[in-house]
């Protein structure tokens, strides 16, 4: 299908961000600014809705929605459209991007209020919705890349956006420059993927067929799958792709050893926070990495270093997490874990479950960051979560709508995080695919499981810290006093506008109930009724499977890469009715049972991580943390000693000034010495042969540059006098 | 077809020059008008120069507006012009950046103002003759010519150091040019030798090697394409022939630093592109791994060393070394995608960094510094300078949708896809850096200059961009956006040049002939 509405998704909030950067600057309007900045990024999301949910929409259909606009870049082989494809899983990306982004657009119109800079707030956002569906809708790696680098930008410039913050600017270059360095990856990747489908004889970067041009994807997965042995990184094969494609991934999704442009991008507002650095930009990693799914089946080394950068990463930063005092730090780091969970899901094959955290985190997160944000705006811009402290009282709205997040993000049955991280952790138990060696994914479950219990303990103690105890912002206020133009009596804390508590309403909902869309049969099969997970079900054709993945139910599994055959979605089939053939089975019995107490034990370290949270920090807010964690490992020292400086230095002392200054100059100067010498002898040279009249004239020449050089300091000279 | 369409392009500057002479000459004439002449002339020539690009496109590779009468009939020179796909848009380039380096000279320059114009349009002349001359001599009178007014404008209208820099410029450059005469010299007598008439004249020289008359000898071409490409590679400049650029770019004036990297540079990589590829095409090949090798550590090496200076001209200028080290891997990928994104880098190397030393000249203006460390915090005082330095910036860091990203892509797919060198992903991958390196030290700039919070009472003061300094900056703005978001028109109009050079190229021997074997990948890219 094709269909112009879909460039409407973009360009509505491009026109925003225009509007409000041309016309919102000279306005000073705040209600005119946030009307154009949410009502632009509005119609996306109704356009959105639109095309996902009707009838013959993207969620049901079995070929993208298309949207060719015109032919970017085109030369010989080469092709890269500016081109939208709406299928399931950019439909269904496309919609809560826009949502979410709806929503804390509407929340930043009240956190912003009063700030300079309100009007290029707006345009920022705006444009990075415009990016961040380019980046989704694109129907080509090229255009994806595009919108990589778009949100990149927007995350640097809203990461700076405070420009009285001395950490601001520092923290969007890290960021930018973090981001660079997997971009490369990244670009190297297309390269790489274009070379290998010319080779194939289809040379292509495109996602999907289009006239003249066909799917790289579908060119890649009719290819041999690559050996698991680690020469396969460097082969130049698939796997060298995914590998390059997934360094590109963790700068965007801050996973090890790129993550630590997240924490510093705090900097930032906190809308930004919520909507660039939780709930969509970061995720992009995740999205290109299920996008290319064919890639990484194909990849199965690849696929293995995604799992355990993923899972490292989830343990990794949930550890740092656990000791930050900084409220939006704390949910940086969380930010970082949770995006571990989703490469970990993506490594062992879960891409549909990987996919489906990413939304329920989107919920959660975008609810427990707009939290904090009403939580530092009712404290009058105070991030210390030291400095806090029984703000239930004061902030009712916020800390109800954050407590649901907070269970969310835990994993307690029926809020969203629930279902999305037991699906994690059960596809990652069973998994069985070439990339994962045996006893690697009982491994990386047990990391996952450890990190889940951290989780609860560092968002447990955030809550407590925040919402409960003793209220330590009067006793700390007092020695601020004299700084601060506004008493005493002006710092209690207050509950936020309703334009701000109405999306945390919206979004605690979501966090509590968004879950359901998915799940999983094991556990819908208890209430019986209609035993269908639709997220997966929905989704799963469009994601290439790893072969083994299905081994549970004894079939042989059928690979079906980007062309499912219809299927009746929205009807009501019965259980019987699905079919092995469009990649969903019925687990067996045992499979059946296995989850079960799969969901049960993570349930019960949800709880264990709650209560030892709750029993920790409730009276002892303050206690102190290993230092060790307090101070990130050390990782930012460490990549300045080890990475920042010495490059430095070689390149200002070494390059610079001994090399160029030093060697090129001073091998010039003293070669202009003696060729004027030189140029004396070359006088008594008598030739008669034609041939050498060259080497007379370049002689010559010489000489008369040797003259000019003495003589032309002294013309300038004169004539500058 | 017979126009006088490039020679009048060559002459209007000229005959603004005298016109400008002229009026100084008059009684009552005023040293403020000086400027409106040149600026007159200089958008009158831009203006003619559009209509080049009538015609252009459709898989024509021939030159076009051609004009060829005898010049000096003794030695058989000639005066031969003409436009192709490849100096087309260099040409347009060129009128383009002359009446914005006018206007950027409108306040800075105060003194000689007479003799500062003429020199600017006279410079204007030449350089628009190097890109449209088919006669080896002609070209290499322009290619001289040029030197001359710009050495003064170094010289004379230069910042502190601005002799030693001039004369560096010069040296350099004057050397590396007089090993070409000495090559083309010699063409010129293997060309009568082969033939028995000696002849300057591009056309006919290619068409005795494509017809296989004219054979120069593997040693010949050896030691002529060292000759053409030292000239060529001193005005690109390759590493480690790049130490001229910083001292002159940075001491230039403000206008002589736009021309500098917008025009001057680009002679050498035409050079290398027009000539050493259609007059040398083995060697070029043999060479090839050299100059790509050559070609990435400026790569690297501009990037690393303009990361650490403390002037932010000298930064500017040393980030060319880096970006012209691109166009230089893309040309000698010798892949379609390569060597078109190479000619695409040089038109958008030459908006970008044009319009960053325009950014420059601006705030020198005001503060008298060009070091870093005396700015930071400028996006208060300068909210519009601010947002359109950032956005020049990140057209040079090669931000998609701006001009530097399509044309740095493309010389990386080409260079990926090349057969020129062995192992053509790891020099992609070495050059790859340098699109990271380049956002390390240009945002790095920016939030020490623009953003922050350290400000001196001086930067808190500063004004904003005037009209005119908004008219300067426009277009080269509106250009970036475009070439970044619709290439298609520059792309199109030089594909069948560049297509003709390079089929050429890997394989010079007359179509039917045999051993085509050889040649490098030629299957790639249909």
């Amino acid at each position: 299908m094709q269909t112009n509405l879909l460039s409407l998704i973009i360009f509505a909030p491009l026109a925003g961000a225009l509007i409000n950067w041309l016309i919102g600057r000279r306005v000073r309007n705040e209600r005119f600014i946030g009307v154009v900045a949410c009502a632009s990024v509005g119609v996306s999301t109704i356009v959105a809705l639109y095309l996902t949910l009707r009838s013959d929409g993207a969620l049901r259909a079995t070929q993208p929605v298309m949207d060719h606009l015109w032919t970017w870049v085109q030369v010989g082989a080469f092709r890269a459209d500016f081109g939208l494809a709406m299928d399931r899983l950019s439909g269904i990306y496309a919609l809560f991007v826009t949502f979410v982004g709806f929503l804390i657009h509407v929340f930043a119109t009240g956190y912003m209020h009063g700030d300079r800079g309100y009007y290029r707030f707006f345009a920022y956002l705006n444009l990075f919705m415009f990016a961040m569906l380019t980046l989704v809708l694109a129907d080509n790696l090229l255009l994806m890349f595009v919108g990589w680098e778009g949100v990149g930008l927007c995350s640097y410039l809203l990461i700076g956006f405070y420009l009285d913050k001395e950490e601001a600017a520092p923290a969007a270059k890290k960021a930018f420059i973090a981001n660079r360095v997997g971009d490369w990856g990244f670009v190297l990747g297309i390269l790489l993927l274009f070379w290998l489908t010319s080779h194939a004889g289809k040379p292509s970067i495109s996602f999907f067929d289009k006239t003249g041009v066909t799917s790289a994807l579908a060119t890649v997965a009719s290819l041999p799958m690559d050996g698991f042995t680690w020469h396969a990184i460097f082969a130049g094969g698939l796997t060298s792709v995914a590998i390059l494609l997934f360094i590109g991934a963790t700068g965007k999704s801050a996973q090890i050893p790129l993550f630590v442009w997240l924490p510093d991008a705090m900097a930032g507002p906190t809308p930004v926070s919520a909507l660039i650095h939780a709930a969509t930009m970061v995720t992009a990693g995740v999205y290109m990495v299920v996008r290319c799914s064919a890639i990484f089946t194909h990849a199965p080394f690849a696929m293995f270093i995604v799992a355990i950068i993923g899972a490292a990463t989830a343990l990794f930063a949930a550890t740092i997490g656990l000791a930050q005092n900084d409220i939006k730090k704390v949910l940086a780091y969380s930010t970082i874990s949770q995006l571990g969970y989703m490469f970990m899901a993506c490594g062992v094959g879960a891409f549909v479950a990987a996919i489906f955290h990413v939304m329920m985190h989107a919920f959660f997160k975008a609810q427990l960051f707009l939290g904090s944000g009403s939580v530092i705006h009712g404290m009058h811009h105070e991030q210390d979560m030291r400095r806090m402290g029984g703000l239930r009282k004061y902030m009712p709205v916020t800390w109800l709508t954050m407590c649901a997040g907070w269970l969310a993000i835990c994993g307690i049955p029926i809020w969203a995080g629930f279902f999305s991280k037991d699906e994690i952790l059960w596809k990652t138990w069973s998994a069985g695919s070439p990339g994962i060696p045996p006893g690697l994914n009982k491994a990386l479950w047990f990391i996952g499981a450890v990190t889940a219990l951290l989780t609860a303990i560092y968002m447990t103690r955030l809550m407590v810290m925040t919402f409960w105890g003793g209220e330590r912002f009067r006793a700390e206020h007092v020695e601020h006093v004299d700084e601060h133009d506004h008493g005493h009596l002006a710092h209690t804390p207050h509950e936020s506008p309703l334009s701000m508590t109405i999306p945390l309403i919206v979004l605690a909902l979501l966090s509590t109930v968004g879950g359901l869309v998915g799940v999983p049969y094991a556990l819908s099969s208890l209430t019986g009724g209609h035993p269908e997970n639709y997220f997966e079900r929905t989704l799963q054709p469009v994601v290439s499977e790893v072969p083994g993945q299905s081994a549970g139910s004894g079939e042989a599994t059928t690979l079906h890469w980007l062309s499912p055959p219809p299927q009746p979605v929205d009807g009501k089939p019965a259980v019987t009715v699905v079919k092995a053939d469009h990649g969903e089975t019925i687990p067996s019995a045992e499979e059946i049972s296995q989850e079960r107490i799969f969901t049960l034990i993570s349930v019960l370290i949800a709880l264990t991580g709650i209560s030892i949270g709750w029993f920790m920090f409730k009276n002892q807010p303050l206690r102190r943390l290993p230092r060790l964690l307090e101070n990130r490992y050390y990782v930012d020292e460490i990549y300045d000693a080890t990475i920042i400086r010495p490059i430095l230095v070689i390149s200002r002392e070494g390059l610079w000034k001994v090399f160029d200054i030093g060697v090129i100059d001073g091998l010039l100067h003293s070669l202009g010495r003696t060729v004027v010498n030189f140029g004396q002898t070359l006088r008594y040279m008598q030739i008669g042969f034609v041939r050498v009249y060259a080497a007379i004239i370049l002689a010559g020449a010489i000489v008369i540059i040797g003259y000019f050089a003495y003589n032309g300091v002294h013309v300038l000279q004169f004539l500058t006098r | 077809m017979q126009s006088h369409l490039l020679t009048i392009l060559i002459l209007l500057p000229v005959i603004g020059a005298g016109t400008t002479v002229i009026y100084s000459l008059t009684p009552g004439a005023r040293e403020s008008h000086l400027r409106w002449i040149a600026l007159a002339f200089t958008t009158l020539s831009f203006l003619v120069s559009l209509l080049l690009i009538q015609g252009a496109g459709g898989g024509l590779a021939a030159f076009r507006f051609a004009e060829n009468y005898s010049w000096i009939t003794a030695i058989g020179a000639r005066y031969h012009l003409g436009v192709d796909g490849i100096s087309l848009w260099l040409v347009l380039l060129t009128t383009l950046l002359m009446p914005i380096a006018i206007l950027s000279s409108w306040t800075a320059i105060a003194q000689r103002q007479l003799t500062y114009f003429v020199l600017m349009l006279l410079l204007e002349s030449a350089m628009i003759g190097v890109f449209v001359s088919l006669d080896l001599l002609l070209f290499y009178l322009f290619f001289e010519a040029s030197l001359v007014p710009m050495f003064f404008l170094i010289g004379v209208w230069g910042g502190e150091r601005r002799i030693y820099a001039a004369v560096k410029f010069f040296i350099y450059t004057a050397v590396g040019s007089l090993l070409m005469l000495v090559g083309i010299i010699a063409l010129y007598f293997i060309h009568q030798t082969a033939t028995g008439i000696g002849t300057f004249d591009y056309v006919v020289l290619t068409e005795t090697l494509r017809t296989n008359v004219m054979a120069i000898s593997p040693r010949a071409e050896f030691w002529l394409f060292l000759a053409f490409a030292l000239a060529f590679c001193i005005k690109v400049p390759l590493w480690p022939l790049h130490t001229w650029l910083p001292d002159a770019h940075t001491e230039a004036p403000t206008a002589g630093s736009v021309i500098l990297a917008g025009v001057l540079l680009k002679m050498g990589t035409y050079g290398l592109l027009r000539f050493n590829f259609g007059l040398f095409p083995n060697a070029s090949r043999q060479f090839a791994p050299l100059m790509i090798t050559l070609a990435v550590i400026g790569i690297i090496y501009g990037a690393l060393v303009a990361m650490v200076q403390p002037d932010v001209k000298r930064l500017v200028a040393y980030s060319s070394v880096s970006h012209m080290g691109f166009v230089v891997l893309g040309l000698f990928s010798f892949t379609e995608q390569g060597m078109q994104g190479a000619l695409y880098q040089m038109l958008s190397h030459g908006v970008s960094t044009g319009a960053l030393f325009l950014f420059v000249g601006m705030i020198y203006e005001r503060r008298h510094t060009r070091m870093i460390s005396d700015f930071g915090g400028l996006a208060r005082p300068m909210p519009w300078f601010s947002a359109l330095f950032v956005i020049a910036s990140l057209s040079s860091i090669g931000l998609p949708f701006l001009n530097g990203f399509v044309g740095e892509f493309l010389i990386m797919l080409g260079s990926w896809t090349s057969s020129a060198v062995q192992h053509a992903w790891i020099v992609t991958m070495l050059a790859g850096t340098g699109v990271i390196w380049a956002a390390v030290y240009m945002l790095w700039m920016l939030q020490r200059v623009v953003f922050g919070t350290k400000t001196s009472e001086a930067n808190a003061k500063l004004s904003d961009l005037n009209l005119r300094e908004f008219a300067l900056v426009l277009p080269l703005m509106v250009l970036m956006l475009f070439m970044g978001v619709y290439p298609g028109p520059f792309l199109s109009r030089t594909r069948a040049s560049i297509e003709a050079t390079r089929r050429f190229l890997v394989n010079p021997r007359p179509a039917g002939a045999p051993d085509v074997a050889k040649g490098p990948r030629d299957n790639q890219s249909r």
